[in-house]
């Protein structure tokens, strides 16, 4: 009698899972840096991703013409290292079947997934990767929703063009990919708006001391620093320019100052300024999707601190597979691929449009960056919007301090 | 190679037989996954079996051995993207390149002994590096990127990942078999001497400086010829992926777990940690740990199994010696 | 003008700091002929100590550096026994291999338990500036301490038994042996000593700039390039190493790109080492 009630149990359990199973998922893939010098904006960009898929799933999948697809995550640790991002994309799509992928953070990590997404014809979100020159090795299912590397600093030369038409830039940048594109961008942009360029120099990535090179910068007259790299060197460059005294007018430093952490730098940290791809005060009117405002809201609830642009891109990236794939009725590459190619649509992200010339496969054409600044309100540091004007939560500080 | 000497070793056959079973497995029911899985592994054994010429037979470690795989890479993919080359010519090429600097470099720093040669081998590749992130012609810090075109002339990016792949396993019968041929050759006794002691050796009438120089050049080609097969495949080179130190000293773990001074010793070690590793990599508990268990490996070895993999074999069944050397 | 006098100066108050990083490397590498691979590892925990003492716990910055070199030298102890005892009298493969390992195994550990954050101990002294140049308090202050603990270490090992105890073994195990000396207590004190001196400069270091996991590294490599200047074995050198060191950094910045200064290190290393075998500074007959 018991082991007929077994058998029974066991096939009630079958069939319920058979059922279950009816149920659709949609794989993903993508590596992150849990370690390495990339983790912690890395992170930020994954913890975009799974609250996505945490608010897609909860409202019962994506829908592609009459299925429902529920997603679901494969990532492994790329250890911020290009060596072994390849033979993890090959994992994820071989061994662990992912429909679609989403890229790994930074601009020389991406250029080498998209080598291995390209050869077996998946589609790859690149969120993460500004550096142009990925896009440019003639891809054709790869698509980029960052604003390119060479914009990065064109806010920052507007607005000394305008406070300090006579200003003279110290370009100082660390020695990597995406440091090195904006930097070469920032030089044309510079000279087309009539600044000097006192000083231009590189630094290896790894560096921990700036002191020597602030006295480059104090030496060469300059009043305004642009540059940085990520996180590790922008954290010191800022708190040794605040050490040594250095006296400059403008400083306007690359990834490091966007994060939250950055604030815990203190006096050093007031007034420096960052491009940031999309900031919690923006005001876009999405065409789908969630309003700057509420998306903010649902993440630090969930989360417990303030979106930066990388968790914001994640999310937008998530997103915009989501409009695509509902758009196209279907999970098949090429059709979704055809839905990106023909996008133009506005998010909370801000705009969004995908190049399509073969020679630029991907590179997104209308997605703005903004301006923030660290100000001090009321003896807290809060970072404010400052360019563009018609985007702008607050006056800018000029001189930063 | 062929004379009836080495067909009589069993070790030459193994080689053979090892280097056929990487060429054949991935094919069954077109396993890609294992391919590249066994991609790596050839390399990290290519890798070990010429350090071990100068670790394991000459007595001489070469902390910072990476540095030829790095610029075999360099010289391939600058040919190839700024010059056209075809890759096995680029590949060829440049590893010739690369043994000409390595003899260059090894008249500087082989007349140095035990640590102070070891150190210097680290000066070299960590100079290497940062004259490499300066070097515009060669992309500076940014890299050299190749466009996905590149993979046309071996028809296509599929295709050429097999080519790539037989190429490289090819290269690592070739290091296996170049680590026999030298052990079983007056070089390799010559060597060995100069492991053991390099004065006593040298009044013995060991043409010590020649050997050094022959033998450091030589463990150069193969690397370099993986380093170019490997970063044309990856279709993108920056001095902190070809000049990585932790893959270098990968290298070394996988010659000290296999055992030092043998032939398939280092072959084997560094499969068994290439595997390791990457198991490491991908489960979920321990994926941030491969450090550790890498470490904690290397040093239960050389605490107490300095022989390793080869050495505990040795000892626990000394006919074995016969036939896996 | 004064640009680069203040770049050369600046160079010699980091360098100093340098000097004392290296000098627990050269002090282990003449006492028992071991190249401490764990050193930058020993360096970024003297880093997380300082941190932890001054910053979570509240101690002042400066009166946190003994307790950390006190850590540092009892964990140095612990290191000898684990890994470097059974290699003492084996090839000098092995111990460079074991300390290697060792090595692995500490920055696994501690990227597993801190991953790549950046930590900042946050100091403020009141610094000198002239001619718009400033001479950052911080910096002052970690030559200084550097220059006392160097005088401290010189008291110690020429002035106290345990200090002659090491001078003996390090000139010849076996004579000290058989004059009762009990060499493999000596060799462990030298080797705690060793890792106190890399740990406080660690957290003399984390007083300048803010450090990750990965951070010793970077120290590790030039206190090679250091230790190969001043001569192996020689505390001394070591510390004028380190300050020339810097004065070269210095001295090069202000005329070539910063990237270069790496490729300049690395040459000036490999040539001094195959040209000047016993270091430019040997006070020692090597």
């Amino acid at each position: 009698m018991a082991r007929q009630i077994l058998v029974a149990a066991a096939a009630i359990l079958f069939a319920l899972t058979a059922f279950a199973a009816d149920e659709d998922t949609l794989t993903i893939g993508y590596t992150v840096s849990r370690t390495g010098a990339l983790n912690l904006d890395s992170l930020a960009q994954e913890r975009g991703f799974e609250m996505w898929r945490d608010e897609v799933n909860a409202a019962g999948g994506i829908k592609a013409g009459a299925k429902r697809y529920k997603v679901r995550f494969v990532t492994y640790d790329d250890q911020s290292q290009g060596g072994r991002v390849q033979q993890l994309y090959t994992r994820l799509i071989v061994q662990d079947h992912a429909q679609f992928l989403f890229s790994p953070y930074s601009s020389g990590l991406v250029a080498t997934a998209t080598v291995i997404s390209e050869q077996y014809g998946k589609l790859m979100m690149s969120i993460g990767g500004a550096e142009g020159k990925t896009y440019q090795l003639g891809n054709h299912y790869l698509f980029q929703t960052y604003t390119p590397a060479d914009q990065y600093l064109s806010g920052a030369i507007a607005l000394l063009k305008e406070k300090n038409p006579g200003a003279k830039i110290a370009l100082v940048y660390s020695d990597d990919p995406f440091s090195k594109a904006v930097a070469s961008a920032t030089r044309d942009q510079a000279k087309q708006a009539g600044l000097s360029l006192v000083l231009d120099e590189s630094y290896p990535p790894s560096q921990t001391d700036f002191s020597a090179i602030i006295n480059k910068i104090v030496a060469s007259g300059a009043d305004a620093l642009l540059g940085g790299g990520h996180y590790p060197d922008g954290a010191t460059l800022a708190r040794q320019l605040y050490d040594q005294k250095a006296s400059l007018k403008w400083a306007t430093l690359l990834v490091a100052p966007d994060s939250p952490q950055f604030a815990s730098l203190g006096a050093a940290a007031q007034g420096i300024s960052v491009p940031s791809q999309w900031a919690p005060q923006v005001t876009y009117k999405p065409d789908f999707g969630p309003t700057p405002a509420e998306f903010t809201k649902r993440f630090e609830a969930k989360y417990n601190i303030a979106p930066g642009y990388h968790a914001a891109g994640g999310y937008a990236g998530g997103m915009l597979f989501q409009h695509a794939i509902e758009r196209a009725g279907s999970v098949e590459p090429d059709r979704v691929a055809a839905e990106l190619n023909k996008m133009k649509a506005t998010t909370l992200w801000g705009g969004t449009q995908f190049s399509t010339d073969p020679k630029s496969h991907g590179l997104q054409l209308s997605h703005q960056m903004v301006l923030t600044q660290w100000q001090m309100e009321g003896g807290k540091l809060v970072k404010e919007v400052i360019w563009p004007a018609s985007a702008a939560t607050a006056k800018v500080a000029f001189p930063y301090r | 190679m062929h004379s009836p000497r080495f067909l009589g070793k069993p070790t030459y056959w193994l080689i053979v037989l090892a280097t056929l079973a990487f060429a054949f497995a991935p094919l069954w029911h077109d396993n890609v996954e294992l391919r590249e899985e066994l991609l790596l592994a050839a390399i990290y054994v290519i890798l070990a079996s010429n350090l071990n010429l100068m670790i394991g037979y000459a007595g001489y470690i070469n902390f910072g051995n990476i540095v030829f795989f790095g610029l075999g890479g360099y010289f391939c993919v600058w040919l190839v993207s700024s010059h056209g080359w075809p890759l096995v010519a680029a590949a060829l090429a440049g590893a010739a390149a690369v043994s000409v600097l390595a003899l260059l470099f090894g008249l500087g720093i082989l007349r140095l002994r035990g640590a102070y040669f070891a150190l210097s081998t680290i000066g070299v590749n960590e100079g290497v590096k940062a004259f490499v992130a300066n070097f515009t012609p060669w992309g500076g810090s940014t890299g050299i990127y190749l466009p996905i075109d590149a993979f046309a002339p071996l028809g296509g990016p599929a295709t050429a990942l097999w080519v790539i792949y037989f190429l490289l396993v090819a290269v690592m019968g070739l290091s296996l078999l170049l680590s026999f041929a030298i052990r079983n050759s007056k070089l390799g006794l010559g060597l060995l001497a100069i492991g053991q002691n390099e004065d006593a050796a040298a009044v013995l009438g060991v043409p010590t400086p020649r050997y050094k120089a022959f033998v450091y050049s030589v463990s150069a080609f193969l690397p370099a010829v993986a380093g170019a097969l490997f970063f044309f495949k990856s279709a993108f080179i920056q001095p902190d992926d070809a000049f990585d130190l932790v893959f270098s000293t990968e290298a070394i773990v996988g010659v000290m777990l296999g055992g030092q001074g043998t032939v398939l010793g280092p072959a084997l070690g560094a499969f068994v940690y290439e595997e390791l590793r990457s198991t490491l990599l991908t489960a979920e508990t321990f994926s941030n740990f491969q450090m550790v268990i890498a470490g904690a490996l290397l040093l239960l070895i050389v605490l107490f199994v300095p022989g390793g993999l080869m050495g505990w074999i040795h000892r626990r069944w000394p006919r074995a010696k016969k036939v896996l050397e | 003008m004064f640009g680069i006098l203040a770049s050369i100066l600046d160079g010699v108050l980091v360098g100093a700091v340098y000097g004392l990083a290296a000098m627990g490397l050269t002090l282990i590498w003449g006492v028992m002929n071991v190249i401490n691979l764990t050193h930058g590892a020993m360096i970024v925990a003297g880093m997380f100590g300082l941190y932890y003492l001054a910053s979570a716990a509240g101690l002042p910055t400066y009166s946190a550096i003994p307790p950390v070199a006190v850590a540092g030298f009892g964990f140095g102890v612990c290191l000898y026994w684990i890994a470097v005892h059974r290699v003492i009298g084996r090839p000098p493969l092995m111990s460079l291999l074991a300390t290697f390992a060792a090595n692995l195994v500490l920055i696994g550990l501690g990227t597993s338990a801190w991953g790549t954050v950046l930590f900042n101990v946050p100091v403020s002294l009141p610094g000198l500036t002239y001619e718009g140049y400033t001479f950052t308090g911080t910096h002052m202050m970690a030559a200084v301490l550097t220059a006392a603990i160097a005088g401290l270490l010189y008291l110690f090992l020429y002035r106290t038994r345990q200090g002659k105890a090491i001078r003996a073994v390090a000139g010849n195990r076996e004579a000290a042996e058989l004059n009762g000396i009990p060499t493999t207590r000596v060799l462990a004190l030298a080797f705690g000593l060793g890792v106190a001196l890399a740990c406080t400069s660690g957290a003399l270091i984390a007083t300048l700039f803010p450090f990750t996991v990965l951070s010793g590294a970077a120290y590790q490599l030039k206190s090679f390039v250091v230790t190969v200047l001043g001569g192996l074995g020689n505390p001394a050198g070591a510390l004028l190493g380190g300050v020339a060191l810097g004065l070269l950094e210095g001295a090069m910045t202000p005329f070539m790109p910063v990237s270069w200064t790496s490729i300049v290190e690395f040459v000036v290393f490999v040539v001094v080492l195959i040209a000047f075998p016993a270091g430019l500074l040997s006070f020692r007959r090597s």
